[in-house]
């Protein structure tokens, strides 16, 4: 895989797990369990969107065979996309919604933090920017987890069984494939090692403050995503989400 | 805006000699139009009123989320995605800072809120309707945010101080908006398909009338307008409002290039206003009885969120105590 293939496929993969986790993001409006939530929700998923087509943009320039930043989000088909497994996972009450949004924050943190130093300068604009946004989300998500695990005996159970649900999608997070490598090779993207460490070392201490016990090192990870290979919930993110540019294929504006 | 029909608890008007020295020198003071302040003393049927009217105004930003939540997954490009997006994000802090203003009178957010699941409270009619397409997205902004700022742009000089701080910055974003929304009609209808084009006059067509019950009841005869008007909550009559937004919005429907529901509308050279007809009233007080469209299943949406919301708002506070005790234990 050369550098350039490798970069616009990174790309892709950044736009796409920004994408999907603010769509589902975008499923909860008045559905919140409170109206400031409300508020907060919109907030995180409009910057993962404003991220997304920062990325897309950046990627549509990259691949240059004519389509665009919207023809990216919304007319590629799910095994097209390469979105982490865990962004796409369904909103099944809070302590989900709150675990799949700290999991996540951790790596994107993480992520954009090495990525704000990248040798690509647009990468590195892009990731200064969405930084501080990411910043945000990660305490806000962390202060959850731990309101939620550490709250009532209730509230500790919901949050204790969102941990397990979830952990067999965290697995991908840090699991660096070729692409991961030929981006850290070059000093655009992280280096997978220190980024595993950075993100196991962050989950498990806010998972221990918040008195929740963390799946194994060595438990079965399902992954995929990155190459386009999907649960079977995105393809129903994707017909909702793509509804319009599916059914109006001829329209050029909206 | 979004307040369509509140009760006053009056049934005619006092006049000054009737009043006691405190109800003068309050009635003087707005009279006056110095603004009443929470510290201030006011006629409890003053105070009662306002709470209704804000909650309703509250109530309305948050359950109109929902018409957009419809469309907010399936927004057909990036730019308008996030535009709805921001929008939506406005609402909830409309409806947040409304609540904050409301409480400034006395009452409480949790109990208003709970009268509201129970169907007690009103919320503007207009969200009662259903989002069928897209342009519904255009024509909410463009003719219910249009609604809204008619009647929000008067209600900056209303008399209660904090309602009156809340109207100045809701109004700002909700021009924004308002704009916003237009725009999406007006590129559909400049560079769109047949079938986008028809999607606008559809939404038009649907959205017309109830954006125009949306000033409330002809107020000829109300003792409830007539009360809130005499004590500066309500500055202009629903009707003259209902006709301002008329004047102002058809040279922007006839620049779209649409027309609207409404054989009788036309222009009155005489008058210098439009002419238009007569609302469906049997269907507005179906509506804000419960009997819409949407009304159930806003409501129960609504229900729903904080009924099952509930163990994470518990938890949230079971921490907090956690962490206070904490706190004082190490020090």
């Amino acid at each position: 895989m050369t550098e350039a293939e490798a970069l616009k496929e990174y790309l892709l993969r950044l736009a796409d797990s920004d994408m999907i986790l603010g769509q589902r993001l975008c499923e909860l409006c008045g559905k919140a369990p409170a109206l400031e939530e409300e508020m907060a929700l919109m907030n995180v998923a409009l910057d993962l969107v404003g991220q997304a087509r920062n990325w897309y943009e950046y990627a549509a320039e990259l691949i240059d065979d004519g389509r665009d930043a919207d023809k990216l989000a919304f007319r590629r088909d799910a095994h097209n996309y390469r979105n982490l497994l865990l962004t796409e996972q369904p909103n099944e009450g809070y302590a989900v919604t709150m675990g799949r949004q700290f999991f996540f924050d951790v790596w994107h943190y993480f992520t954009l933090k090495s990525l704000a130093g990248s040798s690509d300068e647009r990468i590195a604009g892009i990731a200064a920017k969405a930084l501080k946004e990411a910043t945000y989300h990660l305490r806000r998500s962390s202060e959850w987890v731990k309101r939620l695990g550490d709250g009532t005996d209730e509230s500790h159970q919901h949050m204790q069984d969102a941990v397990d649900i979830l952990w067999r999608f965290t697995g991908e997070l840090i699991t660096p494939d070729d692409t991961d490598r030929v981006m850290a090779e070059a000093g655009i993207g992280p280096d997978p090692d220190q980024l595993a460490k950075d993100w196991r070392g962050m989950v498990n201490e806010v998972l221990t403050q918040a008195t929740l016990t963390p799946g194994a090192e060595d438990a079965w990870m399902y992954m995929g995503g990155k190459h386009g290979e999907h649960t079977e919930h995105l393809g129903f993110i994707l017909a909702e989400m793509q509804f319009l540019q599916r059914a109006y294929p001829d329209a050029t504006t909206w | 805006m979004y307040a369509q029909l509140v009760e006053t608890g009056a049934k005619r008007l006092k006049t000054l000699e009737e009043m006691s020295p405190e109800e003068r020198e309050f009635q003087e003071k707005v009279d006056a139009e110095t603004k009443i302040e929470p510290k201030n003393w006011m006629p409890e049927g003053y105070r009662k009123t306002l709470v209704r009217q804000i909650s309703q105004h509250a109530h309305s930003e948050v359950v109109g989320m929902l018409p957009e939540g419809n469309w907010v997954t399936r927004a057909p490009t990036l730019k308008r995605k996030l535009q709805l997006m921001a929008k939506i994000q406005d609402e909830a802090g409309h409806g947040l800072y409304l609540y904050s203003a409301m409480e400034t009178l006395g009452a409480d957010r949790d109990e208003e809120i709970e009268k509201l699941h129970q169907g007690k409270a009103k919320y503007s009619s207009i969200f009662n309707y259903p989002t069928l397409n897209w342009a519904d997205m255009g024509a909410v902004g463009w003719l219910v945010d249009g609604a809204a700022i008619v009647n929000q742009v008067v209600l900056q000089r209303t008399s209660y101080g904090p309602y009156s701080r809340a109207m100045v910055r809701i109004c700002k974003e909700e021009s924004f908006h308002q704009r916003q929304g237009y725009q999406i009609l007006l590129d559909m209808m400049r560079e769109g398909t047949e079938e986008q084009k028809a999607m606008v006059q559809d939404a038009i067509n649907r959205l017309w009338w109830p954006a125009l019950m949306m000033f409330g009841p002809h107020d000829d005869e109300s003792p409830n307008s007539q009360q809130s008007l005499a004590w500066k909550i309500k500055r202009k009559s629903n009707d003259e409002l209902r006709q301002m937004f008329i004047d102002q919005t058809i040279p922007q429907l006839e620049f779209l290039g649409c027309t609207a529901p409404d054989p009788d509308l036309k222009w009155n050279e005489e008058t210098g206003h439009y002419d238009f007809g007569e609302i469906n009233w049997q269907e507005f007080y179906d509506v804000l009885n419960g009997n819409g469209p949407c009304n159930r299943e806003r409501i129960n949406t609504r229900k729903k969120a904080i009924d099952e919301g509930a163990w994470v708002r518990e938890a949230a506070v079971a921490y907090a105590k956690k962490q206070k005790q904490r706190a004082q234990e190490a020090a």
